[in-house]
């Protein structure tokens, strides 16, 4: 009995009082086209989805983007502010062009700190596709084009100000993202496998083995998690290279970060084990693997997408935080949560607030990443 | 009900149990141990160490028996007299060093508790009933923007505009000329007066996500018909959402209890690194750092049966709370 | 209690309900007229989706958004206190949760619903429930109400109300809730009680016991009673009047007995074909409805039933939105095909005499 719209798309599935006829022309489309086409109604998830792909952008091709290298420094630029970039100069007359103002560096008489104001006068023209700090792209072709850059090498630009060694905080944003999204989703693949195996067994298998594993899930989720990072990233050697270092912070995460999707996949193992389909495949024959491949998987892979969705933008939060304490990825890797260390102590907040702006970088991603989750939700599962 | 009270207690030991054993576990996990560190510290600084003085301390502390040798000597010295063994780093017993901390972690969290459902009730309840208002939007997405920004991220913030706007450096709980003084109402009120600071940096995640899940529950529950039921009664519109569907949705809302205080401890650490708290997280922080492992194992077993308790209490208040979930507790006993 | 079976006690007048989606304005109610009798039971009938939920729902203005009335009256005859004339509101016209509508919930009007288990609150207990219908509408303090509650229990045949006015509705049968639904209904003594196929999910002997509780309920309290049910047995054995309804709109209606045995609409004759009847030698096949429901998003022009009608006239039914025709006393059928056979009736309750010579 249909309670609230009696005919309307709310709860047009099989138990609602609109009859055989028109579940027909819904069941003509697969799964997946119906839960894209409702995810294209969700505005806010198509912006956000946008964005990501904007993200995955950057990191895909950040050596490209970045006006320098992270690595490249000046100390004549500690800490200098962000700039202002000009499109059009109208000091004397329409000019159009891309360019900066240089610095005005002044030292201050009692503290001795160095002091940075625009100075107007000085013009430095910035260019797309300009000859830049050479670098090899996907560490393959080793090239020196950037997207954008001053166009004469070496003169000072930094869009988003400079940090304690004079390095382009910008450049090093769009390499942090790079690692900061790939080590969210490396996580997440991860967890995903041992959360689909744990989850799959425990619903599929039931009893004791159930019992178990969600003791075991339990016991994970009942160690405050901040502590149990923190003394599992303690454990890795500081002598570990950049590489091994970010494989071992990419397990950690994914330890923890195993349960919530096990979770999912065993509630929905339980009730599909119930159905009838299910039952029809066993009674076929079919040994497990291929009943739960070919039968039970399909029927809420959105379900799981829509977990790893919202997984990621979690484990990147916790990459962040490990990383600023120290204790996750270490320089010369740069990663959001790396950046972020440089923000740690009251001078540079003081002297250099920019230097939270990766922080910005790791809300806005986090921020659409949820959105897309929800999004893909909510499509996937109409009925609630 | 007593037997079920009686049956979840007594489920907790061997929980307890495990946590110790993971506890311990972690702390062990280091390469090393906190000698080779004090050992590579002293010769750094061109002092000579001799091989057997290591020895020495090596047998003191029984670091080279085998890992269930230590940790029966470990648990046993806890369970039997409290003792939670001896800090390397500050050369005192930890039972000494962690009280006092842990007790304004505990103090801590619970306040932000308490503040984040002050907070999250009235809004979780308002936006799901008014859902598509203004105001649900901007409390949504406000939630969303929660969630999203990392708690130290918010302390930090919070140093820069407070030594921007304000001029003045945030750090520790209490004002300096309360630091030495023994504890009465002034410093009371003192540290309460610092601790809002805290206490909403921490809340801000937790907020976001009870906010999230009351609207989200009570939205389902606005849909079910026995709300209908009461509409027809003649009731009065807010008088039957309080005592129907908000009271339905609440059940979820009590159940998270067991798993806010783990979030809260972890945001607390953070934040209490960053806004420079005396609470367990720089403590803790140093301790895994220069490998001081009983100091670390003692906070991470006091931690972790802490959540076991919130566990605990959350499920016994859900039995309360929900007649179902009694009855059917009842019958299984 | 002298029981005046002519008293009008609710009438239906052009009611309109829609609902509004992104895709398309539903028209779940339209145009339905109906009248409740004092001590008369009206079924309405018609298949899973045609509309009776929502007709009753609209009265009690309990239509949720995108749901709105967006036509026609409900207009509610009360009686006057003390000798004073009756007095006669219009609930369509009432804000839906102003304090007008409040007190003709569970005071004028009460409602019974489908499913006993998710319509009362499975946290609270009976004489909680109970108590507080009672107390919104009368001055009692609660231990009064409680006495009432334990007589109302008593009255739905509930055994032991002392003890089940303190058990929790999980604790109860599915029938058993059904009569706490029922009393709950009845703490306010309601001139009219609209109950929403309050059998369909219990089982048969269940339903039986339950349309007794309420016939004889009703002969003592005099109640009109107004029935939703797809289930053509329950008719037969409850209803004084019937409505068939068809996609949002009263396609026949007229008493119990002329609708059974001179079917007009061909939707109503269909509907009967439909019943298996006992004694007519199982043999044969039942006659099925071809086609389904269209759907209401896109209603076909004129008849709302012509693409499944077996007499369908091209030309006239797909254009020609039928009237409501008089064709004897208490009787209408919306059909082409009594075009012209008007009879002079008086006054149709709520409908105004098609044009009388």
């Amino acid at each position: 009995m249909g309670i609230r719209v009696p005919f309307g798309r709310r709860r047009s599935g099989a138990r609602t009082e609109s009859g055989p006829g028109r579940e027909n022309t819904a069941a003509t489309a697969s799964q997946w086209r119906l839960v894209l086409r409702r995810f294209r109604k969700h505005k806010l998830a198509m912006a956000s989805a946008v964005i990501v792909f904007l993200f995955v952008l950057v990191s895909v091709f950040a050596e490209f983007l970045s006006p320098t290298t992270p690595t490249d420094y000046d100390a004549e630029y500690t800490f200098a502010p962000p700039q202002r970039l000009h499109v059009v100069d109208t000091s004397d007359g329409f000019d159009l062009g891309l360019y900066v103002h240089g610095y005005e560096i002044t030292r201050d008489e009692d503290t001795f700190e160095r002091e940075f104001a625009p100075d107007e006068s000085q013009k430095i023209p910035v260019g797309l596709f300009v000859e830049g700090e050479p670098y090899e792209m996907w560490g393959l072709f080793p090239t020196d084009r950037h997207l954008i850059g001053p166009k004469e090498p070496g003169e000072p630009m930094y869009l988003l100000g400079a940090d304690r060694n004079g390095r382009d905080l910008l450049s090093r944003i769009i390499h942090g993202t790079r690692v900061s999204l790939s080590i969210g989703l490396a996580g997440v693949s991860m967890a995903f496998v041992l959360g689909v195996v744990f989850g799959g067994i425990s619903g599929y298998v039931g009893g004791r083995t159930d019992t178990a594993i969600q003791r075991l899930i339990e016991l994970l989720m009942s160690i405050p998690t901040i502590p149990l990072w923190m003394g599992l990233s303690a454990a890795i050697p500081n002598d570990w290279g950049p590489l091994q270092t970010y494989f071992a912070i990419t397990v950690i995460l994914s330890l923890i970060g195993w349960t919530d999707l096990a979770r999912v996949v065993r509630g929905r193992f339980l009730s599909l084990r119930e159905e009838d389909f299910v039952l029809a495949a066993r009674m076929d024959g079919c040994k497990a693997p291929r009943v739960i491949g070919r039968h039970m998987l399909p029927s809420f892979t959105s379900h799981i997408v829509a977990s790893l969705t919202l997984a990621i933008p979690l484990m990147i939060l916790a990459e962040t935080a490990l990383s600023f304490l120290g204790l996750g990825l270490q320089p010369p890797v740069v990663s959001w949560g790396v950046l972020l260390q440089e923000a740690q102590n009251i001078h540079s907040i003081a002297n250099a607030p920019w230097t939270l702006l990766p922080g910005v970088a790791v809300t806005v991603a986090v921020l659409v990443l949820n959105f897309v989750g929800d999004g893909i939700r909510d499509s996937a599962d109409p009925y609630r | 009900m007593r037997a079920f009270v009686i049956r979840r207690v007594l489920y907790m030991v061997p929980m307890l149990f495990a946590i110790s054993l993971v506890s311990f576990a972690i702390i062990q996990l280091p390469p090393g141990s906190f000698l080779t560190t004090y050992v590579a510290e002293l010769s750094a600084q061109g002092q000579d160490v001799n091989s057997a003085q290591i020895q020495a301390l090596e047998e003191r502390y029984g670091l080279n028996d085998p890992f269930h040798v230590q940790y029966m000597k470990w648990i046993s010295g806890i369970v039997l007299h409290g003792d939670f063994g001896q800090s390397f780093q500050y050369q005192q017993p930890v039972s000494e060093l962690i009280w006092g901390r842990l007790g304004l972690t505990i103090a801590l969290s619970v306040i932000t508790m308490l503040v984040t459902w002050l907070i999250a009730f009235p809004i979780g309840i308002y936006t799901a009933v008014r859902q598509h208002s203004v105001a649900d939007y901007s409390f949504t997405f406000l939630g969303f923007l929660g969630l999203a920004t990392p708690n130290f991220l918010l302390a930090l913030i919070f140093v820069w505009v407070s030594y921007r706007y304000f001029g003045q450096t945030v750090g520790g709980m209490g004002s300096p000329e309360y630091a030495d003084a023994a504890w009465n109402l002034g410093k009371v009120l003192d540290v309460v007066s610092n601790l809002w600071i805290p206490v909403l940096i921490i809340g801000t995640a937790g907020t976001a996500v009870l906010i999230r899940v009351l609207r989200a529950n009570l939205l389902d529950e606005l849909r079910k018909p026995y709300v209908t039921t009461a509409r027809a009664k003649g009731l009065p519109e807010w008088r039957l959402i309080l005592k129907y569907p908000v009271r339905m949705a609440m059940s979820p809302f009590i159940s998270t209890i067991g798993w806010i205080l783990p979030t809260l401890i972890g945001g607390e650490v953070m934040v209490s690194i960053v806004l420079g708290l005396e609470t367990t997280g720089p403590l803790l922080m140093g301790a895994l750092q220069s490998q001081d492992m009983y100091l670390a194992g003692a906070f991470i077993l006091i931690l972790g049966a802490l959540t076991v308790v919130g566990t605990l209490l959350s499920d016994l208040l859900l039995a309360w709370w929900d007649p179902r979930i009694r009855h059917a507790q009842a019958e299984k006993v | 209690m002298s029981i005046a079976t002519d008293e009008t006690l609710l009438e239906l007048k052009g009611l309109r309900t829609h609902f509004f989606t992104d895709e398309a304005e539903i028209k779940a109610v339209n145009g339905v007229d109906l009248t409740i009798r004092r001590g008369r039971t009206l079924c309405v009938v018609g298949e899973s989706g045609c509309g009776k939920s929502m007709t009753a729902r609209s009265i009690l203005r309990l239509i949720d958004p995108p749901g709105r009335i967006v036509g026609g009256e409900v207009l509610l005859h009360r009686e006057g206190r003390e000798g004073e004339p009756g007095t006669t509101v219009d609930v369509a016209a009432m804000g839906h949760r102003d304090r007008g509508i409040r007190q003709v919930r569970g005071r004028d009007i009460a409602m019974v619903f489908q499913e006993p288990m998710a319509s009362l609150s499975l946290v609270h207990r009976v004489g909680n429930q109970i108590g507080e219908a009672i107390r919104v509408h009368m001055r009692m303090s609660k231990k009064e109400a409680r006495g009432r509650a334990v007589d109302l229990l008593g009255q739905v045949g509930i055994p032991d109300p002392e003890r089940l006015i303190d058990a929790y509705p999980f604790q109860l049968s599915g029938g058993m809730r059904q009569r706490v639904m029922i009393a709950m209904a009845l703490s306010c003594e309601p001139r009219v009680l609209i109950a929403d196929e309050p059998t369909t999910a219990l089982d048969v002997t269940t339903q039986a016991q339950i349309i007794d509780l309420l016939t004889g309920l009703q002969e003592q309290r005099g109640m009109g009673i107004m029935f939703i049910t797809h289930d053509m047995g329950v008719v037969a054995e409850l209803a004084d009047d019937v409505a068939v309804m068809y996609l949002g709109s009263v396609v026949e209606k007229g008493p119990v007995d002329e609708i059974f045995h001179d079917p007009k609409h061909p939707y109503t004759r269909a509907l009967l074909d439909s019943i298996p009847r006992l004694g007519s030698g199982g043999r044969g096949r039942l006659t099925t409805i071809r086609g389904s429901v269209p759907d209401p998003a896109n209603q076909p022009t004129g008849c709302v039933f012509g693409d499944r009608c077996e007499e369908f006239m091209a030309g006239r039914c797909d254009r020609i939105t039928p009237p409501p025709i008089a064709i004897g006393p208490d009787r209408q059928v919306r059909c082409l095909l009594y075009e012209g056979t008007e009879t002079v009736t008086g006054s149709m309750p709520g409908q105004e005499a098609p044009d009388a010579r």
